[in-house]
């Protein structure tokens, strides 16, 4: 059995249902930020198997996995500065306490 | 002799001319706010003007074969696939002659007031406001569209109002220029719904048009019927008739000549002059005319009643013009338009001048209480000499103006109404006494006041001089059946037999013997003293308190339909409906959405995860759907 398009979906929807998973119920705030990550390269996934399988002559989604992989870095590095801002302002990063936003 | 006949461009300045003076003068009052003698030389010049022109018009409507002129003027309102409303001018005797009495009554006014309002401070707005007075007056007069005849007869209206609250710093000239503006509002409501019903049955607002629809029966009786009680309830709030008469005694509070003007010829002659002008509309209505008769001939004795007790002389002239207007009434409605306008035209020059007079008397004295004049024949002699005709010509003596108008009426009636006729033949009476209690009380006897009176200015005196002269003569214009040819297009009457011939009817002698009563009992009370005033007061005490208290119709009106009514009935319920209904859904519908935003805003708990599972949750449920669906 040779692998196909479904094993790396499968693996993909796997990746994102854990990163989902770990992004709503963690309450530590860099875990949270490390699922999202998870989540995010879940998709980086089926962007290359997509277009390994389905346009193997075009490189389209192995470029927009790299986009999405130097997006990914910045908003990681401007989300660490933010829980930076939150542990000096709070000494804690448990995001039940953030609920400021409520009525 | 034959006249050129007037350019049609001159007519158009027969009105325009008295709107030119407001509209030159009212820019000035903020500058130049008291005297400013030029001022009443440009409304007196206009007024003067459209006076010749007017009776260059006369003239030339005399002489015309049809007596008829129709200015077609310009579309005013042209409502694209619908009416279009001509702003015209009718000219044809009854519109000519009123502009000649409303021009010269209001000049000889205009040129009074010169003098009488001498010091006072609204000098400016005083001309600007009886400028526009008199170009209401002739609008009105003039126009050949049922609805530009409204729009002047509210102008009327609103210049009235300004005139009457002249002095609106004194509460009681404000609160009388109120109600009569209010009173009068009642009238024009059946006015404006007569125009909409005829509009709406006629198709057209054009005078011409809707009487010859009327006469030809293009308009069923009963429409006819109800737009001609809704005309008369609006000359009945101009013309001060039973029960909407309240308003006239208390515009005594404006300045004496604006009494004079609205009592002659403007404001209450709208009334009147309404009636005559849509008269083959009440003539094909069913019982509209006797309607008409029957009101007026009430309210003439009615009106009366009150003028025989009263201590103010221009409360008594008041009263005595609401009688008049009654007779008047009774006239048009019994005798047609020539009767009615033979005696509107002779009464605005005797009532003018009875007003005039008063202010000259209240110009000697400083008051206007009978109680405190007497014996001013010899101080004031020019004034007394006025009155006097002006009061024996309402009086009704022959062979001065009234005599002719009231056989006029007194005959017509006779053979229409009897019963009203008995009526008419009661007012005469009062009226005389009346007349003749005021002539006595100011000019016979001793002095009773203290001032000093002295006789007026010449610029007071010589338009009352000149008002004397048609008082006095007026009535002759129909001695050889002249007026009422060229109103009624025939001389029917058979009883106008010349000034001297008149006297070979009985009934002249009738009317005669019953003034001659009336002034003799006057003349008994007020002269000789044979009956005392005061005994006849206590003798019949419970007449004289209903007549001194106005028949407590003030009080009704007031304390019944304003207060209880009005205030305490519709206007609580009103009140209860906008408090509990209005206010109540209006605040049950904030009630509810503000719990139910309550109860909903706990979903927002500031948790984003929470958030995130039901977004989470929300796009499985549209994937579920979007599977079972296919």
């Amino acid at each position: 059995m040779s692998i196909g398009l479904t094993h790396y979906l499968i693996v993909s929807a796997v990746l994102f249902s854990i990163g989902l998973y770990g992004a709503l119920s963690r309450k530590n705030a860099i875990v949270i930020l490390m699922c999202v990550e998870i989540m995010l390269n879940a998709a980086n996934l089926s962007l290359v198997a997509f277009s390994r399988f389905i346009t193997p002559d075009q490189l389209s989604g192995q470029t927009l996995a790299i986009f999405s992989i130097v997006v990914a870095a910045a908003e990681v590095s401007v989300g660490l500065a933010i829980i930076i801002a939150l542990y000096r302002q709070r000494k804690n990063i448990d995001v039940s306490n953030i609920n400021l936003l409520k009525w | 002799m034959h006249i050129t006949s007037i350019p049609s461009e001159l007519i158009w300045a027969v009105w325009l001319l008295p709107l030119a003076a407001f509209a030159i003068i009212s820019p000035l009052i903020r500058p130049f706010p008291g005297k400013a003698e030029p001022a009443s030389y440009i409304s007196i010049a206009a007024v003067s003007l459209s006076l010749g022109l007017s009776l260059w018009l006369l003239a030339s409507v005399w002489q015309m074969p049809d007596h008829q002129l129709l200015l077609s003027g310009f579309n005013w309102l042209n409502i694209s696939g619908g009416p279009v409303f001509n702003f015209g001018l009718l000219i044809d005797p009854l519109s000519a002659i009123m502009l000649v009495v409303v021009n010269s009554v209001s000049l000889m006014v205009q040129i009074y007031s010169r003098a009488y309002m001498r010091s006072d401070p609204g000098y400016l707005r005083y001309f600007a406001f009886i400028s526009l007075f008199t170009a209401s007056m002739l609008g009105l007069i003039t126009a050949s569209n049922l609805l530009s005849t409204f729009v002047f007869w509210e102008l009327v209206g609103l210049s009235s109002y300004l005139l009457i609250g002249f002095w609106f710093h004194r509460p009681a000239a404000a609160a009388a220029a109120k109600k009569a503006f209010l009173v009068t509002r009642i009238g024009d409501v059946g006015f404006l719904a007569a125009i909409l019903l005829l509009y709406s049955h006629a198709g057209t607002l054009d005078i011409t048009t809707l009487h010859s629809l009327a006469v030809t029966g293009a308009i069923s009786a009963s429409v006819l019927l109800w737009a001609t009680l809704g005309l008369f309830l609006g000359a009945m709030g101009k013309s001060g008739q039973f029960p909407l008469h309240i308003w006239l005694p208390d515009a005594m509070e404006g300045p004496t000549p604006v009494s004079a003007l609205i009592h002659a010829a403007t404001m209450v002659a709208a009334g009147v002059f309404l009636v005559a002008r849509m008269y083959p509309l009440f003539e094909a209505a069913p019982h509209a005319l006797t309607i008409v008769a029957a009101i007026g001939a009430f309210t003439a004795v009615f009106a009366a009643t009150m003028g025989l007790v009263m201590n103010d002389i221009k409360r008594v002239l008041a009263y005595s013009t609401i009688s008049q207007l009654g007779l008047m009434m009774l006239g048009l409605a019994t005798g047609g338009v020539w009767v009615g306008i033979f005696y509107l035209v002779n009464h605005a020059f005797f009532k003018a001048l009875l007003f005039l007079g008063a202010g000259s008397v209240n110009h000697a004295t400083g008051t206007f209480d009978l109680r405190e004049m007497g014996g001013l024949r010899i101080k004031i002699p020019w004034t007394f000499a006025c009155f006097i005709l002006a009061a024996v010509s309402l009086a009704g003596i022959w062979p001065l103006a009234g005599f002719f108008s009231k056989e006029g009426v007194l005959s017509s009636a006779i053979d229409k109404q009897p019963v009203l006729f008995g009526l008419a033949i009661i007012t005469t009476f009062m009226t005389a006494f009346y007349m003749f209690r005021v002539v006595f009380l100011v000019f016979g006897g001793q002095y009773r006041g203290s001032h000093g009176p002295h006789e007026s200015s010449k610029t007071m005196l010589i338009p009352m001089v000149l008002l004397a002269i048609p008082a006095v003569a007026s009535g002759w214009l129909n001695a050889n059946g002249g007026f009422e040819r060229l109103l009624n297009g025939a001389a029917t009457h058979g009883f106008w037999l010349g000034v001297v011939g008149v006297l070979t009817h009985p009934m002249a002698w009738i009317s005669l013997l019953v003034v001659g009563s009336g002034i003799f009992m006057a003349y008994a009370m007020y002269i000789r003293v044979w009956i005392s005033p005061n005994r006849v007061k206590w003798i019949f005490r419970s007449l004289y308190a209903i007549f001194t208290r106005k028949y407590w119709m003030d009080d009704f009106y007031e304390k019944l339909i304003v207060g209880n009514l009005l205030y305490h009935g519709l206007f609580q319920a009103f009140q209860w409906l906008d408090k509990v209904v209005i206010d109540g859904a209006a605040n049950s519908v904030a009630f509810v959405t503000t719990g139910a935003s309550r109860m909903a805003r706990r979903i927002q708990t500031g948790q984003f995860q929470l958030y995130g599972i039901v977004a989470v949750l929300g796009i499985v449920l549209i994937a579920l759907i979007a599977l079972v669906r296919g």
